[in-house]
């Protein structure tokens, strides 16, 4: 194992492709030695060279016109769409300018839109602060529980002098991170039941487990979203309906808890056999064994899978388009709905990419950031 | 499995030499009764027949593969058998859920690779069983894991995680954390194989103190000069049955059977 | 398994007491049965329930069950169809004609994407920092980026930014690229063309033939006979050949504008265009992790092995790299050409009439939704179980072809 870890840092391991670099001696004259950089990394022979050249011309068609366009003769601010129509006018931000009240939070009325901004800031501050190593302790459960309930006595209001919004003009990137925290949050108990029950003895739980996650993972998340939208009502008893978004969720969580349950799967394997016999010579019963000894194990081990989910299930949720649901891509796509503005898809869908494009971004060099930590943490 | 004979085995002599008469008593608190075990087509073991008194020291050994290790899982059902009985302080053991916590509750086990819990320092290891099997209260269960800590010589490593132990240490607080359980019956399986040359002894020294004591103990081990001066009695196995049963003075010298002779004579001549 | 032991009773061994007598619920066997029992009540419970509101809920809306709308006149057109199909063909045909839609997309985007993908993870690995960093941007930017938006967006740049086909982009004579799609000049379909793709097919047998030939002759003799130059001639050598033995034809349908639309030629659709192209580029992203994680698990001390051993780069790469790096690279392919052919299904959100998308139109018409939501699950799940049972054949096959153990 040792030796594994010592091959992990082995830079002729993980840089497979730079085994020469020089190791030892001065870092500085690495730093400033800009010619023999250029040349070892740029036009160290006639293939390489031929490539640097090559996406050197390739920037230099995309790159200037690109920056002339968003930036240099971009419209920034304009009352009307008339001002980027005219020639030579590059992107109008004028757009979102004028619509991002709307693409950021739907529907919901707007005179109240302070309500869910400052959920959202609530809900990325709680979120940040989880994301921080040092922080990982029990109050984060209580923490969440309060965060989760002032973000939902804001979002519907009703008291405190709070007019009450009803979850139909929800919309906006508070629904969409409503979707994925919910979905998965839900998701999370039911895969790790459904990941203890793959591996169980007993061959009916497993065989209902497994074609629970086989059948969910062999079929697309638009079916599902079907599903709960079309064939829900149908499932209730007469007279009882599910709101749309209560539906959606189930949805989402059916389908995230198939992956979670294989990626906590995977971290119920690499446990040692030798931590159950452990446990069971001790004498606990199995739901002890299973809380105390192999759920904390494995479950630090699948952190970083379980990121990764979250980062999909949080661009999944952008499909609830499809059942009409009002979130930040449909925000965005129907933003462009106004004949006037039509023409401005571009600056549309770029704002919602950047904003889905940071948050997915920052997950996932956490994800390796928590990788690289737990690797670099106890033996394994 | 295990890694059959190591060379250096033989040169470690625990430091202490054990009393050779022990307050060993009548009561046979094991008892194995035509044990039989199949894996798929594959006998492991075969018509085992074994009885261990209270206070008794028991060393099995034979080689790799000889169903040393499968016999003491079977004591703790770590390993179901498929005939014959095995009865532990006067309980049988069948797939009866209370019967099997019983006897878990009350027979320790070491493997060979330590098993102690990553995720939990040393002290959380140690009162883990207690706490949640025994029912006893924390600071009594703390208590009896730093008694146990002190016994083995560990006290200082109590906050530390296992994998900033070295397998020497590891060890130690495994035999600990099966002491919590306060177990009239030990069982250890090859418990000094993994470990390095250095390590073995510190290891050996706490087993002999504890023989000393009086535990009901099961070895599965390689070391023939623990097996010399602390067993009271050596099993010699191989393909799955219990070829020979002596004292090891007897044993070691005068081996009846042509199979132990030649196992005696391979350990023996490294 | 065998039970021989549990209904045995302790033997009369003195010094052991007669063995406890607990209930029967606490024999480990008669608790796994009673879970299970317990379980499966559960699920059977709860889907008779769902089952039992559901048929209640059709019966109340007037809604019969069954597949029998499948023969029923569909009246609905779709834009595009690799069958022959009209409105006058019944749900079961139109529904077909979406699978296969899917297939086509999926099939092509397959393909696409592990070109793609293959050569952007390369490239991460580049000596080249421009080259390394600038798939590295690629790979990151389509990864975080929710598909369907960059479905809408390449949706968005083929209708609204393409000019009007009256105004079509020419970029090479014949070859019209509008809002409408894209129109290219294809051969006018005779024997000869078909004869000189059987000459394609023939070629890649005997080309796999001879480099089995070849392995079977440096076998025994040690040396191995050239296989590329003749491969090569086969592949340009027997189409041509036959293409002329069908009478060498070589009339071209060009498109041209006829009124406001083109006549003539091939045509990419729009809504293909871009599911196509957004299908493509996003898996490709995951394609090149994945190839480039397979090529890095490689550990360095094969490569100076193989080298030590005097084999030359190419050699190296081919039985040394490649073989170990495919059998880490394979499994989580199968899964992404899945995720592909899954995502496809967003072709609804743009309006290609995928499966997903015919079913859709045929429940909204019917209100046969309990039907058409398992015929778009049993379909996919079948592709999906396809692709892995021959991915999981592949596998073996490779695993056992360089693989130990």
């Amino acid at each position: 194992m040792r030796q594994e870890e010592r091959d992990a840092r082995n830079p002729a391991y993980t840089h497979i492709e730079e085994p020469d670099e020089p190791t030892a001696g001065h870092p500085t004259q690495r730093v400033w030695d800009m010619l023999g950089w250029t040349k070892k990394h740029l036009f160290s022979s006639i293939p390489n060279t031929i490539a640097t050249l090559v996406c050197l011309y390739l920037l230099w068609l995309i790159i200037p016109p690109f920056l002339d366009w968003a930036f240099l003769s971009a419209i920034w601010s304009s009352d009307t769409p008339d001002a980027c129509k005219v020639d030579g006018a590059g992107a109008c931000w004028a757009f979102v300018e004028q619509k991002h009240r709307f693409i950021l939070f739907g529907l919901y009325p707007f005179d109240e839109q302070w309500r869910p901004m400052t959920a959202v800031v609530l809900f990325i501050a709680a979120l940040a602060a989880s994301c921080y190593p040092p922080f990982w302790s029990k109050w984060l459960i209580p923490l969440w529980a309060v965060v989760l309930t002032v973000c939902g006595v804001l979002m519907y209001g009703g008291v405190f002098g709070m007019t009450y919004v009803d979850n139909t003009q929800w919309g906006g990137v508070p629904l969409t991170l409503i979707l994925s925290v919910t979905g998965i949050g839900l998701a999370f108990p039911l895969a790790v039941l459904l990941a203890l029950g793959r591996r169980s003895n007993l061959p009916a739980i497993k065989t209902i487990c497994v074609t629970f996650i086989e059948l969910i993972r062999g079929v697309p998340l638009i079916s599902v979203l079907f599903m709960a939208s079309i064939m829900f009502p149908l499932f209730m008893p007469e007279g009882v309906t599910v709101d749309k978004l209560l539906r959606a969720i189930v949805g989402i969580m059916l389908f995230t808890s198939a992956y979670l349950a294989e990626a906590i799967r995977g971290g119920l394997q690499s446990l040692p056999r030798g931590q159950y016999e452990a446990a069971d010579s001790l004498g606990l019963s199995y739901w002890q064994k299973t809380r105390l000894i192999v759920l904390p194990q494995a479950l630090r081990i699948v952190i970083p899978p379980l990121v990764n989910q979250f980062i999909s299930t949080f661009k999944d949720t952008s499909l609830v388009i499809i059942i009409g649901l009002f979130d930040l891509l449909t925000s965005a796509k129907t933003a462009l709905a106004d004949p006037e503005w039509r023409q401005f898809y571009a600056e549309s869908y770029i704002f919602a990419a950047i904003l889905y494009f940071s948050f997915a971004f920052f997950m996932s060099r956490y994800s390796q950031f928590l990788e690289r930590r737990l690797n670099a943490g106890t033996r394994r | 499995m295990s890694n059959g004979i190591e060379p250096t085995q033989t040169t470690v002599e625990p430091s202490v030499d054990a009393p050779k008469t022990p307050a060993m008593g009548e009561e046979v608190v094991i008892r194995l009764d035509n044990v039989n075990k199949w894996f798929g087509h594959f006998h492991v073991l075969k018509d085992i027949n074994l009885d261990v008194r209270r206070g008794e020291r028991v060393v099995v050994c034979g080689p790799s593969g000889s169903g040393k290790s499968t016999v003491i899982r079977c004591i703790n059902r770590l390993e179901e058998h498929q005939q014959g009985d095995i009865i532990v302080n006067g309980v049988t053991l069948t797939n009866d859920v209370k019967a099997i916590e019983a006897i878990r509750k009350d027979v320790g086990m070491v493997f060979q690779s330590f098993n102690l819990f990553p995720h939990l320092t040393v002290l959380e290891n140690l009162i883990l069983g207690p706490i949640w099997v025994n029912k006893t209260p924390r600071k009594e269960a703390v208590d009896t894991a730093m008694y146990y800590l002190e016994r083995v010589k560990i006290p200082e490593q109590a906050s530390k995680y296992p994998g900033q132990l070295s397998g020497g240490q590891q060890q130690r607080v495994a035999i600990a954390r099966s002491l919590c359980m306060k177990p009239s019956i030990m069982l250890f399986d090859e418990p000094t194989s993994a470990l390095d040359p250095e390590m073995i002894k510190e290891v050996l020294d706490v087993m002999v103190e504890l023989a000393q004591e009086g535990m009901t103990m099961i070895c599965v081990t390689h070391e023939m000069g623990f097996a010399r001066s602390v067993a009271d009695t050596v099993v010699f196995m191989a393909d799955g049955q219990i070829v020979e049963k002596n004292s090891p003075k007897e044993l070691f010298a005068n081996p009846q059977e042509e199979r132990t002779r030649q196992f005696l004579s391979q350990i023996i001549q490294h | 398994m065998a039970d021989h032991s549990s209904a045995r009773g302790a033997p009369a061994a003195k010094g052991s007491a007669p063995p406890r007598k607990t209930s029967f619920l606490n024999d480990q066997r008669v608790r796994g049965v009673l879970y299970q029992i317990l379980t499966i009540g559960a699920v059977v419970a709860v889907g008779w329930y769902l089952v039992h509101n559901t048929l209640t809920n059709l019966a109340a809306r007037d809604i019969a069950t069954g597949f029998g709308f499948l023969d029923r006149e569909a009246g609905f057109d779709i834009s595009e169809s690799v069958i022959e199909y009209s409105p006058a063909d019944t749900y079961g045909r139109v529904l077909l004609a979406g699978l296969l839609n899917t297939l086509k997309v999926s099939i092509i985007g397959i393909v696409l994407a592990t070109l793609i993908g293959t050569i952007i993870g390369i490239a991460r690995l580049s000596n080249n920092w421009l080259v390394a960093k600038l798939s590295s941007v690629y790979v990151e930017a389509m990864r975080n980026v929710p598909l369907l938006l960059q479905l809408f967006f390449w949706y968005a740049i083929i209708g609204v930014a393409l000019p009007h086909p009256r105004e079509a982009l020419e970029p090479v004579e014949g070859w019209f690229l509008s809002n409408r799609g894209f129109r290219f000049p294809y051969p006018v379909w005779e024997t000869g063309w078909t004869l000189a793709v059987i000459g394609l097919v023939l070629a890649a047998v005997i080309t796999w033939w001879l480099n089995k030939r070849a392995a079977r002759i440096q076998g025994e003799t040690g040396r191995r006979p050239n296989v590329l130059i003749p491969g090569i001639a086969l592949f340009i050598g027997l189409p041509v050949i036959l293409w002329a033995l069908g009478g060498a034809p070589t009339a071209i349908d060009v498109p041209e504008m006829a009124g406001f639309n083109f006549r003539g030629g091939a045509s990419v659709s729009p809504e293909f265009a871009a599911l196509l192209l957004g299908l493509t580029l996003y898996t490709a992203a995951f394609i090149a992790e994945i190839v480039r994680g397979g090529i890095l698990s490689v550990h360095y001390g094969q490569t100076e092995a193989a080298v030590a051993l005097g084999l030359k780069r190419g050699l190296v790469m081919r039985l040394v790299l490649l073989p170990q790096a495919l059998r880490v690279i394979i499994p989580p392919l199968t899964s992404q050409y899945l995720n592909l052919t899954k995502n496809s299904s967003l072709a609804i959100a743009i309006g290609y009439p995928d499966l997903v998308a015919t079913a859709n139109t045929s429940i909204n018409q019917t209100g046969q939704a309990v039907e058409g939501v398992a015929i778009i699950m049993a379909t996919y799940l079948t592709v999906s179980l396809s692709i892995s049972a021959f991915m999981n054949w592949y596998n073996s096959y490779i695993a056992l072809r360089g693989g130990r153990s």
